[in-house]
């Protein structure tokens, strides 16, 4: 990975930028099991349908997941401090989400020089799904 | 509308394992390709004492804690009216396969919008390593869809 610099890096940059494959119902299942986040809204289309949601919906974290390796793609995970998410919108089978991620500070905290980069996560046809930020430490 | 009386609830501090064959899964249904997640070599030459747990990981472990279950048990709330409305990670220190982490968890407020119709459960959690390091802080903000 090559090292992103502080220096390196301005405000307004889009460094991130990642696409996920569509999420499909194995998607889901993998997810659950690996997660540990059985909640039958996720991979049950009877309860989901009996909850009002119509077919299984992907977990959030999935998404925030999705977040996360596009900006472990970019820097070094260690060099993360925070990691904050909104989910906007519900995932459903289908959705292709695509990552991307843009400079809004730079500044100094705790002694380290650091960045504040928002990450926004959205499907195919535009809708975000998950609205978060990172804050990072760089050399 | 959920008792504000469980404000402050808590509960019992669970304790579970991070374990590498899990943490390989994980990488697997996120799609995660980078060998520093799944090869124990690449892992230490990254600079970690063995597999690292990815950024949100931490919410699975926890998610294996009796507290959002037990928490929405207390409060009357079916799991099928509940949505995940937003998560933070604040990180101290690496999560590592072999660890022994400790979660225990609070509610910290709970809040309504639209009448009612939606209601705001917040749990913030403390995860503490073997060696009594706190590695991680993490909130949860639960939708209830009434």
């Amino acid at each position: 990975m090559a090292d992103v610099t502080f220096d390196s890096v301005n405000v307004g940059d889009e460094p991130i930028q990642l696409t996920g494959d569509p999420v499909s119902r194995r998607t889901l299942a993998l997810y659950a099991g690996a997660s540990g986040d059985h909640n039958p809204i996720h991979i049950d289309i009877d309860f989901a349908k009996k909850a009002g949601l119509g077919d299984v919906i992907a977990h959030g974290m999935l998404i925030m997941a999705y977040m996360g390796r596009s900006v472990t793609g970019w820097v070094p995970q260690s060099a993360i401090r925070s990691f904050t998410t909104r989910f906007t919108a519900i995932t459903r089978v289908g959705d292709q989400i695509t990552c991307t991620g843009k400079v809004a500070e730079k500044m100094e905290a705790d002694g380290e020089k650091r960045v504040r980069v928002e990450i926004t996560a959205a499907s195919q046809d535009g809708e975000v799904k998950g609205a978060g930020e990172a804050i990072v430490a760089l050399p | 509308m959920i008792d504000r009386k469980h404000i402050g609830r808590t509960t019992p501090p669970e304790t579970f394992d991070v374990e590498k064959g899990r943490l390989r899964f994980f990488a697997k249904a996120i799609g995660e390709t980078d060998p520093v997640y799944t090869d124990e070599e690449a892992a230490k030459a990254a600079g970690y004492r063995s597999l690292p747990a990815p950024p949100t990981f931490g919410f699975c472990l926890e998610m294996e804690t009796n507290s959002l279950w037990d928490n929405l048990e207390a409060m009357g709330v079916p799991v099928g009216k509940i949505l995940h409305g937003s998560q933070t990670f604040t990180y101290h220190e690496a999560i590592c396969a072999g660890d022994q982490i400790t979660f225990e968890t609070k509610v910290s407020d709970i809040t309504d919008k639209k009448g009612g119709a939606l209601e705001f459960i917040t749990e913030d959690t403390t995860a503490t390593n073997q060696n009594g390091t706190l590695v991680a802080e993490l909130q949860r903000v639960i939708v209830v869809r009434n």
